[in-house]
């Protein structure tokens, strides 16, 4: 090997200098390749009339107690329910050594509105949307692969890794609230 | 096949085109004369059935992208208005539709046919590594081309595909956003896998160049799984070839025309006539019959695997299954490629087929049957125990029955001895 590439390469200053042009070249190259691959990539990301629609207001005085309606948020389902006593006590009875994703029915509602749950309506699994009371918890039961979420949206059962997840709001007044 | 060319030029335009761009005699070399295994049965048709396959996708698929529109709003319409107002558009959409499963029907039978003649084996290595990517293209293709009609089960189908994808830790959300467009399934999404759906095919197209190229260098293996030793173990594969091809062909379009004219949704399902809708997910989601067995496989895993979660554990498993066809070349010691001559293989081989329609089964089975969930982790378990525990130990252990000197050998002695 040593002997070959002795004989192949005329040894001596010039090598090492035709070697940096060679690296300088190549790595110009790579970032020039890079620099128009990028922009051809990041048109794939959502676009500006998509990230437009962020956040959305939402009035919460029609929905009675016990009734739940889903609604869009960046083009995604939220539930959005009232939940009735019998049910805020159920999901708070539950021992946090039961669930796959500990959190307490407090971490998932906001404090003085503890009757509203609002949760991104995808399980967890991958996207289905669960149907709203039903399953062996009173909660969701999701047709796609079988998960079960209880009436604080806990995961209870099924291959689903997370509890449904939490949007960012926050309550403008008793009956308003801003999602996003 | 090395073999020194035949080809003469006819006359001298023949001969002024061969010394520029010798075409003439490359197809004289691999269409016509190409030195075929003289013993190949009809499971060797295959071939032949899924290249006309490709070109009945790629030609109906290009007539139908003249009638249909990639948006949300006009997608589910423009179909309907394939199937009742364009010109034999009901029975072009039907072909291209039903002719996905029929595709997939003929690479499974391929894909088999390999797997019990170890066609896979030392040097077609590379012949099969291309075909297992071709199958994965071909995956690829069939599930955005699903999506095209906009249904509610094209809808929730890429909802929970590309969800697949955001089960992989850190950048699995930002990827999932990149391939969406969006932070849910929509127009974006729409629109990019019409551009994909047409795209791919020609990709597809391209490697099966490579794949029939990689094919004709070592030639094809047969179904004794010697080695060609002599010209009398071939025949030119046209006539002979050819002809076989193209009647396995026509005996092929029986059951497809039946689907295209006399049940061309049966294959499909009923959910898919209603629109997408973001709201409600159907309450039953089940794919197309030929994503089943990997779907079975997606949704066994419903536990948790040390720090691993069950959705991504599923994802892994549900790659994995694909992703270990790439090592079957290796996975496989033994040196007898047929699996006629291998007595203990054969009821392996036999149990992986029956193992993966019953996988087939399962994936439209419903997820919380208890029964149903045992037989399908027990499935999944064996579907990976013959590709990492059984193809590695049989060729240590199994004693092979003893093979022909030849392919001509048993052939011309059952000959003799007939007379």
């Amino acid at each position: 090997m040593a002997t070959q590439s002795s004989t192949a390469h005329q040894e001596g200053p010039e090598t090492g200098r035709r070697d940096f042009l060679y690296v300088a070249a190549g790595a110009v190259g790579v970032v020039g390749v890079g620099a128009v691959a990028w922009p051809l990539i990041n048109q794939l990301n959502p676009d500006a009339s998509v990230l437009a629609l962020a956040s959305i207001e939402f009035d919460l005085s029609n929905i009675a107690e016990g009734e739940s309606v889903t609604i869009k948020w960046r083009g995604l389902p939220v539930f959005v329910r009232h939940r009735t006593q019998a049910e805020i006590e159920a999901a708070r009875a539950v021992p946090l050594s039961d669930l796959k994703d500990p959190e307490t029915d407090e971490q998932r509602t906001k404090p003085g509105h503890e009757q509203w749950l609002i949760m991104i309506a995808n399980c967890t699994h991958l996207g289905c949307i669960p149907v709203g009371e039903s399953g062996e918890f009173g909660g969701w039961f999701c047709p796609c692969h079988g998960s079960d979420y209880d009436t604080a949206g806990r995961i209870r059962k099924g291959p689903a890794p997370k509890n449904l997840v939490l949007p960012p709001y926050e309550f403008l007044s008793d009956t308003l609230v801003k999602i996003g | 096949m090395a073999h020194e060319s035949s080809y003469v030029p006819g006359n001298a335009i023949e001969k002024w085109i061969d010394d520029r761009l010798p075409i003439i005699r490359w197809s004289k070399e691999h269409l016509i004369d190409y030195p075929t295994p003289k013993n190949l049965n009809y499971w060797w048709t295959f071939g032949a059935i899924l290249a006309f396959m490709l070109g009945v996708q790629i030609v109906t698929g290009i007539v139908l992208a003249m009638h249909y529109t990639p948006h949300v709003d006009l997608a589910f319409d423009s179909v309907e208005h394939i199937r009742r107002d364009v010109n034999g558009g009901r029975i072009i959409q039907a072909v291209h539709a039903t002719g996905a499963s029929m595709f997939f029907f003929a690479v499974y039978i391929h894909m088999a046919r390999n797997l019990f003649y170890g066609s896979y084996k030392a040097p077609r290595e590379i012949l099969w590594i291309l075909g297992v990517l071709l199958f994965v293209l071909m995956v690829t293709t069939a599930f955005m081309g699903y999506v095209l009609p906009w249904g509610q089960m094209s809808f929730w189908a890429a909802t929970v595909i590309t969800n697949i994808l955001g089960a992989v830790p850190v950048v699995g959300e930002p990827i999932l956003q990149l391939l969406r467009g969006g932070f849910a399934v929509d127009n974006a999404t729409l629109n990019r896998f019409f551009s994909l759906h047409y795209l791919l095919p020609f990709i597809i197209a391209a490697v099966v160049g490579l794949h029939i190229w990689a094919l004709h260098v070592p030639g094809n293996n047969n179904p004794v799984g010697v080695e060609v030793k002599s010209n009398r173990d071939t025949v030119p594969f046209h006539p002979y070839y050819t002809m076989k091809d193209l009647f396995a062909v026509i005996v092929f379009c029986i059951p497809f025309a039946y689907f295209v004219y006399f049940a061309p949704d049966i294959l499909g399902h009923p959910d898919n006539y209603i629109m997408a809708d973001s709201q409600v997910t159907p309450a039953h989601i089940v794919p197309e019959w030929y994503f089943l067995p990997f779907y079975a496989i997606l949704r066994a895993i419903d536990f948790n695997i040390l720090f691993i979660d069950s959705k991504l554990g599923g994802v892994i498993f549900f790659a994995g299954a694909l992703l270990v066809l790439f090592f079957v070349p290796w996975l496989d010691t033994s040196k007898v490629r047929s699996g006629a001559f291998r007595p203990v293989f054969k009821w392996f081989y036999a149990l992986f087929i029956i193992n993966f329609i019953l996988l087939t089964w399962l994936g439209a089975q419903d997820a919380a049957n208890p029964v149903y969930n045992a037989m399908a982790k027990i499935c999944t378990a064996y579907y990976f125990v013959y590709f990492l525990v059984v193809l590695p130990l049989l060729g240590r252990f199994e004693v092979p029955k003893a093979l022909p000197p030849s392919i001509s050998e048993p052939v011309l002695k059952s000959g003799a001895s007939a007379h």
